[in-house]
């Protein structure tokens, strides 16, 4: 008898197999979101929001009241939302396309006014849902669609260290860290943390996850790992980066 | 706290902006979100006033797309919610306004028209009727009250309201750089004292229960697998629309019965024309006037039927034809003549609405 891997309870189990690529990180990410969602049982008041981007095949993910909005608007709507009622726990979901392209003056605004929403950006380096262009996060060197020599940052600059920019324009009361697919436990504490720190309404929240896109990556399994264990964190450092007066966790606390 | 910002009637004399505010304050707008243009900002300043002594709700956002996204999030939230816009903000508006299209959210908002394509032409127009009627990449599934004067603001905004929350379709009020700007007396009440009964919001987010276990979850989206599965969402729209529209669809007019030509006009340009045709009356030249209140939907069948009964239609507005095209969709067909005075972007008076009658007459 084989045994099935547990599912969140806060999973949509009928909207099972999910619909991301073999490999992709997303799946891993909202495992973990949905294991964070259990153990804090906010499961009848948490909102989810996703927005344009392969965030979007999330729409129906969840056993959760959910969103599916334009391209990088993903924050205003959840902010429109809680700042409406208070009582919700607000979770805008999005890549880094819609986070630090399109939707940057959202984040920005959001993060300066301190938000009590809890935002999560995955960061998997490009464009995954039009087919693998250039993003903010894109690494120098790296090819894509758009930059099929690989980035030349001279004339595209350097991938945008998103958490950085947020903790350096957040007051007190904010929580930003950087997880990774990599390591599913540490990434789970974060969002948890994150979520508890709304919930407490200190102010926003704000965690980027390094993941994967193996499909517009073009790697096999074994150079996915590799870039995302590997290559990925030597521009975009895994840890907390702010936390409300307590202890930092991880590299990025150097 | 008061809960009631007006008792009974009271007879006032303000800004349009004002007769805005105090408007969403009676009809129970719980939050408002914006974002700062001329000629709309008074309205969030009076808000910002008054909203705290009634424990409402304001956000400046960082723009106009945001204040549409932000004021969608109220709308989830199950909160009347609304905002307010102009020319250029009325363009980022259309983005958020397409998804309240989309999901059937019942968003209210107040455009003050002005002069395009608007960086600094703050004053005044009636140019924006083809965004506010059919913006953003939809269909144009939206109701749009032009309104013609401080009292009209008032009675709109507050019905603006209760269509959203009937209908739910994303509502409108189309007023004006004078409208918003000038000072003219009306009389503003409680709702309840005219026997309006306000329509009750309601979440589509939080409601009672763990979702999938006591209730479905609520699960609103913009992406659909397959074209037919939109396909069909939007079927079920068309077929909902076209039923309301009757309902909704709203207009004003005089002198028909034995008029050959008919004065055509909406929002404040109809002022000049109700008083162009009057004069033109008493002099005894038969010239009859029909105004649409709802610029979408538009009253088909009252245009119809006056465009099968009378030789000419004379269309007046502040811009290059934007109601004139609407109304020849709508009298497509019908044997009428379509004469124009256009003046984009700028006012029109009385004046000038009799010599071109006179013109036309001969
Ligand atoms: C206004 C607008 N511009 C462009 C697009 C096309 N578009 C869809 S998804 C996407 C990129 C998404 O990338 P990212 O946010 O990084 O998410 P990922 O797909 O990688 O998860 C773009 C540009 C759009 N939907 N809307
Ligand atoms: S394209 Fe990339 S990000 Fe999108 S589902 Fe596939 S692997 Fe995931």
């Amino acid at each position: 008898m084989s045994v099935q891997p547990a599912m969140p309870k806060s999973w949509r189990v009928d909207t099972k197999p999910h619909k991301f690529c073999p490999g992709c990180g997303h799946g891993l990410v909202l495992k973990a979101l949905g294991q964070a969602i259990d153990e804090l049982g906010i499961q009848d008041r948490a909102v989810f929001g996703c927005d344009i981007g392969c965030s979007l095949l999330a729409w129906d993910f969840f056993n959760v009241d959910t969103i599916q909005t334009h391209h990088g608007r993903t924050t205003p709507v959840i902010t429109g939302l809680k700042r409406a009622n208070p009582n919700l726990i607000g979770i805008a979901y999005m890549g880094d396309g819609g986070g630090y392209a399109i939707g940057s003056q959202h984040l920005v605004n959001a993060a300066s006014r301190n938000e009590k929403i809890t935002v999560i950006l995955v960061n998997n380096t490009q464009y995954g849902m039009t087919g693998g262009q250039m993003a903010p996060t894109t690494l120098p060197g790296q090819k894509t669609e758009t930059t099929p020599y690989g980035r030349d940052p001279e004339k595209t600059g350097y991938p945008t260290q998103g958490p950085e920019m947020v903790a350096a324009i957040t007051r007190e009361g904010a929580y930003v860290a950087r997880g990774t697919v990599a390591n599913l436990r540490q990434l789970k504490n974060y969002l948890k943390k994150a979520l508890e720190n709304q919930m407490a309404g200190n102010g926003f929240s704000f965690v980027e996850v390094l993941s994967t896109c193996p499909t517009n990556w073009r790697t096999n399994a074994e150079e996915t790992w590799k870039m995302v264990e590997q290559e990925l964190p030597k521009y975009f450092k895994v840890g907390e980066i702010k936390v409300p007066g307590g202890q930092k966790e991880g590299e990025a606390n150097g | 706290m008061p809960d009631k910002p007006i008792e009974g009637e009271k007879r006032v004399f303000m800004t349009g902006n004002e007769v805005v505010a105090w408007a969403a304050l009676v009809a129970g707008a719980e939050i408002m979100y914006g974002y700062p243009i001329t000629p709309q900002n008074e309205i969030m300043h009076y808000w910002t006033r008054l909203a705290p002594k009634y424990g409402r709700e304001f956000l400046q956002t960082e723009d106009e797309l945001s204040a549409g996204f932000t004021t969608i999030g109220g709308v989830l939230a199950g909160r009347k919610a609304f905002t307010a816009t102009a020319g250029p903000g009325n363009t980022l508006m259309q983005e958020p306004m397409s998804m309240a299209e989309a999901m059937r959210l019942p968003t209210v908002v107040v455009i003050q028209q002005r002069g395009g394509p608007s960086t600094a032409t703050v004053i005044y127009s009636q140019q924006e009727v083809t965004m506010t009627t059919l913006g953003g990449n939809g269909e144009g599934l939206r109701i749009v009250y032009s309104t013609a004067n401080h009292q009209e603001l008032f009675d709109y905004t507050i019905k603006a309201f209760n269509t959203a929350w009937k209908y739910r379709f994303p509502t409108f009020i189309l007023g004006d750089g004078y409208q918003a700007k000038m000072r003219e007396s009306l009389t503003i009440y409680d709702p309840a004292s005219r026997g309006i009964e306000l329509v009750e919001a309601e979440p589509y987010f939080g409601k009672p229960g763990v979702p999938g276990v006591d209730r479905p979850p609520t699960q609103l989206r913009n992406t659909y697998n397959v074209e037919e599965e939109l396909y069909e969402v939007l079927e079920g729209y068309f077929k909902d629309y076209a039923k309301i529209a009757p309902e909704v669809a709203e207009h004003e007019a005089f002198g028909l019965e034995d008029s050959d030509l008919v004065v055509i006009s909406h929002g404040v340009v109809s002022r000049a024309c109700k008083a162009a045709v009057k004069e033109l009356r008493e002099e005894g030249i038969k010239v009859g006037y029909f105004r649409p209140i709802t610029l979408r939907p538009l009253p088909v069948e009252a245009i119809r039927e006056t465009a099968n009964k009378v030789r000419r239609f004379l269309v007046v507005e502040s811009a290059q034809g934007q109601l004139a095209r609407l109304l020849k969709e709508a009298a497509f067909g019908c044997p009428v003549e379509m004469l124009d005075l256009f003046k984009p972007g700028v006012g029109i008076t009385a004046e000038d609405v009799v010599s071109r009658v006179k013109e036309i007459a001969g």
